[in-house]
């Protein structure tokens, strides 16, 4: 089967430079920042890809390219979803709970939207019993369709958003953090609706995620995101059994494991450098125990490490090269 | 019930030593228009040198309000309505506000969950460090100075001699966390009360400041109320776990021992809805409803309409928190009890 | 598939009305002394105006009602005063207190035109420039900068006189409303504009905002059915305050001579051809219409505060 949904080198540059009248007075140069560049990826139909990353990194932006609300400066979003033709491919749930709603409408219009503008029912009434429909499957009750969204707690508001989100009956959705801003027991109820709509209706997910246990109890595949580009993509799995870049390892051990707390384990150092400025090179090198000269200099390829993982570091294609790809599952 | 109210500390150095913070049978109410609302209600513990307090529970559930009503930092018209609050054996909830202000520089240091609110714009870090510690220690300007870049390479932060003269905006969302701990540190105090400090950082950001606070505590000996949601955190850093639920204190008892036997179901609610880093699970536990908002607390135990373990007297009596092996819970189920 | 619905007592939905008395800015209302006795003040003020044909004892507009015998009576409790002249006349026997209420009728008209007509632009521009950004923004602003440093008086002075000059004699008194309108127009708009402008650009990007654009709702839309609801508070109450400012810059221009003809009165005119007798002791002639004039503006005012207060988010 193709996948639902194939990335080939996609990127996106935003100008941030200063006001053109500044910038002549300043003799300064148009600041560019690459939110993402270059990056490639596929989810399968009826999968979860999740791509995970700490702020800055452009997973957000590519929630955003995916959904056609930013439009890429390069590369290619291809979805094969069956039926097609003009429908909108991928539909989102957004991640803050009281901005993605809006305050002046009733949940009732809110989640009628979709279905009005995209013309999916005939008539009012249709639209009214879809709209229950809708509310009962998420969870609420149809009696919440005429109230105002500030009436709702935030795990409500985020079941009216996945509502809406569901209203345009799409095969493709791109989660944005959906429970970052929600309490832990309020995550979980999410967690389990999404799951749950995505075997009744044969979603297929894109997951994104600062959160590395969320994304592991969501996803079958994971993406790694630094700075814009993608350092390492496997199955949930083998990620988590074996990462293999300095960067997923990091990210893996800064995860407080409540079921076996270390407090003694020094943490990494540093910070994301600023996207405005990566560092050249491998753009994870300052921050990397395991970085040399070379990592400084140049870009590490993305390359295949077998058993469908992806990774982009010098260090293990060298291993590669030595070993063979044996040497990764030890 | 005078026993209910002796805490029973974990470590050894919290048994010989006196409590830094001592808090008992604490509320807070907010008289409104439709009655009054009691945002904290009969919150007891204590707090040893040296020693962190994790409290965790979901928004509303009167955690900031705690570290807030110690500082006596309420918002109007929220006032403290019962109780007291020791620290280092002096009662403070009725202290007049002038003598409350200089207490809080100099016994009780703050961090909060956005940096840029505790730091000034207009002045360098270095400055706004030794004009705390001239205010509340005394000394000489140079002195001041010099203990203001002690301060900044002890919070971990690369070349302090260059970086006391510069300003909060120059440093990145890390470390002006750290320079913010540095501030809390700087008069000396015997107490920090940290509001969600990791909440607006990166992951990897939030294990190195976890474990610089983590560090500070030991070494100094200077006690921590560390205010946060996320259980992950409390279980990496704190001694002891303080969970709340509608403003009441459900369950207190050292870390290990709520991860590995949570005594309240609404704690193994908690815990069981925190995805697991080691096995993967297809359905997460997942604790139904919401928390009641505080002018609709049902009655008897404020968790039972959610309780999967509920009984007859949980909807019609309220548990005190009584005494476990450990630690102590607000449960009719605890001890054999019968609900 | 378990869905739990999330526990919630079945409310039946109380009636609009007790929906509006049980709500904070109700409450807010009745609690804030200022606001209600500014509302009761406002509301005598312009139901008074508005009445003026019912309950005024003269017709100021007929002027076969004036009688030169009725010229000159001073208010009704001074010696010589009598009925029904309660405030007195002036020197051409017209009744200060009918005067009063068809003027406040014309300012009130006048002011609640300039306002409307200047909100319908500010908010207009204010959203334009705030969604689009960019050139366009710029554009619109910097027009609006423009127009800000042009004293209102003079453009309405110059109005006046092309306006006067171009229209038949029968239209002129309409004229001169019109040019007030323009004028107060011309330089209260900017205010709404900016306060949409700003408000917009924060609300356009909002992730609702976010979610209308991927169904792709055209922009119209987006602006006036999303985004334009959410800016409006704040310029209501901006609306609500500049309403008196709009009333006094009436006055002033009626004042000047570039606002409503004599027989056309309006507050200002009324203080204008008061201001000629003032110091012939016929000192009631424009006493009453500036008390009128100021009591409507501390009613609006205290209203407006109170809006003001109580829609301020950071305040409650």
């Amino acid at each position: 089967m193709k996948p639902a949904l194939v990335v080939r080198d996609l990127s996106r540059v935003f100008d941030v430079s200063a006001p053109l009248l500044n910038r002549l007075i300043e003799r300064k140069p148009k600041t560019l920042l690459r939110a993402v560049d270059g990056i490639s990826f596929e989810v399968p139909q009826g999968g979860c890809l999740s791509l995970v990353g700490e702020s800055g990194c452009g997973k957000s932006t590519v929630a955003r390219l995916v959904t056609g609300l930013y439009r890429p400066t390069d590369g290619k979003i291809e979805f094969s979803l069956g039926d097609s033709g003009d429908r909108i491919q991928a539909h989102m749930i957004f991640q803050d709970p009281y901005a993605s709603l809006n305050p002046r409408w009733r949940v009732r219009d809110i989640i009628a939207e979709p279905i009005r503008e995209l013309g999916l029912r005939d008539g009012e009434s249709a639209t009214r019993a879809r709209v229950d429909e809708l509310l009962g499957i998420v969870g609420l009750s149809p009696r919440d369709a005429e109230k105002f969204p500030h009436e709702f707690s935030g795990g409500q508001r985020q079941r009216i958003s996945i509502a809406r989100a569901l209203a345009g009956e799409p095969k493709f959705l791109v989660c944005d953090e959906p429970t970052s801003a929600l309490d832990v027991s309020v995550q979980a109820q999410i967690l389990n609706l999404m799951r749950s709509l995505q075997d009744a209706f044969g979603l297929t997910y894109l997951f994104i995620s600062h959160d590395l246990s969320v994304v592991r109890h969501m996803s079958d595949r994971i993406a790694v995101m630094y700075l814009g580009r993608i350092v390492e993509e496997a199955d949930t799995e083998a990620l988590f059994d074996n990462p293999l870049h300095p960067y997923t390892r990091l990210l893996l051990q800064t995860i407080p494991d409540i079921e076996a707390p270390r407090p003694d384990v020094a943490p990494a150092t540093g910070e994301v450098p600023s996207p405005l400025k990566p560092p050249p090179g491998c753009t994870f090198h300052p921050r990397c125990p395991e970085a040399d000269d070379r990592c400084k200099r140049q870009v590490p390829e993305v390359l295949d490490a077998g058993h469908g993982r992806r990774v982009a570091c010098h260090r293990v294609a060298e291993m590669l090269e030595r070993n063979g790809i044996s040497a990764l599952s030890a | 019930m005078p026993d209910t109210l002796t805490d029973s500390p974990s470590t050894t150095a919290a048994n010989t030593a006196k409590p830094v913070l001592s808090v008992r049978n604490l509320s807070v109410s907010f008289p409104g228009r439709r009655g009054t609302l009691k945002a904290l209600d009969d919150i007891s513990f204590d707090l040893a040198p040296g020693e962190i307090l994790g409290m965790v529970g979901e928004s509303g559930a009167g955690k900031s309000m705690t570290g807030l009503a110690v500082q006596r930092l309420l918002e109007p018209p929220g006032q403290i309505s019962g109780g007291e609050v020791h620290l280092l054996g002096q009662r403070i909830d009725q202290l007049p506000e002038t003598q409350m202000e200089r207490l809080r520089g100099k016994q009780i240091g703050a961090v909060f969950q956005d940096p840029l609110t505790s730091l000034n714009p207009l002045f360098t870090v270095g400055h706004q460090i030794s004009e705390t510690i001239r205010v509340h220690l005394g000394g000489s300007r140079r002195a001041a100075m010099d203990q203001a870049r002690e301060l900044l390479r002890r919070v971990g932060i690369p070349s302090p001699d260059e970086r006391v003269d510069h300003y909060p905006h120059q440093f990145s969302g890390g470390m002006r966390q750290r320079v913010v701990i540095a501030l809390a540190l700087a008069a000396q105090p015997r107490l920090i009360i940290a509001d969600e400090p990791t909440t607006a950082l990166d992951v990897s950001i939030q294990a190195q400041i976890m474990s610089l606070l983590r560090r500070l505590c030991d070494e100094t000996g200077v006690a921590m109320l560390l205010v946060t949601h996320d259980m992950g955190v409390i279980a990496q850093t704190a001694d002891r776990i303080a969970v709340m639920y509608a403003g009441r204190l459900i369950e207190l008892a050292p870390v290990h021992e709520v991860l590995r036997q949570p005594r309240h179901p609404y704690t193994r609610g908690l815990i069981g809805a925190i995805p697991a880093l080691r096995k993967r699970v297809p359905r997460l536990t997942q604790i139904d409803g919401s928390m009641p908002r505080l002018d609709s607390i049902p009655q008897g135990c404020a968790f039972n309409p959610r309780c999967p373990e509920a009984g007859p007297r949980c909807r019609t009596h309220r548990p005190e928190l009584s005494a476990t092996p450990a630690g102590k819970v607000a449960c009719w189920l605890n001890d054999g009890g019968v609900a | 598939m378990t869905l739990r619905v999330d526990g919630e007592p079945v409310l039946t939905r109380p009636s609009r009305l007790a929906r509006m008395r049980d709500s904070d800015l109700w409450y807010s209302f009745v609690t804030h002394r200022g606001a209600v006795v500014g509302a009761c003040l406002l509301f005598a003020l312009i139901a008074a105006a508005f009445a003026a044909p019912l309950i005024a004892p003269q017709n100021v507009y007929d002027s076969a009602q004036l009688q030169l015998m009725n010229a000159r009576v001073p208010p009704i409790w001074l010696e010589g005063g009598r009925w029904p002249f309660i405030l007195g006349t002036d020197i051409q026997g017209r009744d200060v207190l009918s005067g009063i209420l068809y003027g406040s009728r014309t300012s009130i008209l006048i002011a609640v035109s300039a306002v409307v007509l200047s909100l319908v632009i500010g908010v207009l521009v204010g959203l334009a420039a705030g969604f689009f950004g960019g050139i366009i923004d710029n554009l619109l602003m910097r027009f609006a900068d423009v127009l800000l440093s042009i004293p209102t008086i003079l453009l309405a002075i110059l109005a006046s006189a092309v306006a006067m000059d171009m229209l038949p004699s029968s239209w002129r008194a309409l004229g001169a409303a019109g040019v007030i309108v323009f004028a107060i127009t011309l330089s209260n708009w900017v205010q709404y504009a900016r306060i949409v402008r700003a408000q917009t650009s924060v609300e356009r990007r909002k992730e609702y905002v976010e979610a209308a654009r991927l169904l792709r709702v055209s922009p119209r839309r987006i602006m006036l059915r999303h985004i334009l609801p959410n800016t409006l508070t704040p310029v209501l109450v901006a609306a609500t305050l500049s309403f008196g400012m709009a009333i006094l810059a009436e006055a002033t221009l009626s004042f000047l001579g570039v606002g409503m003809p004599a027989s056309l009165p309006s507050l200002g005119t009324l203080i204008r051809i008061g201001n000629n007798y003032l110091f012939s002791g016929l000192w009631w002639i424009v006493l009453f219409p500036v008390l009128q004039l100021s009591l409507l503006v501390i009613a609006i005012n205290l209203v407006g505060d109170w809006l003001r207060d109580a829609l301020n988010p950071k305040l409650r």
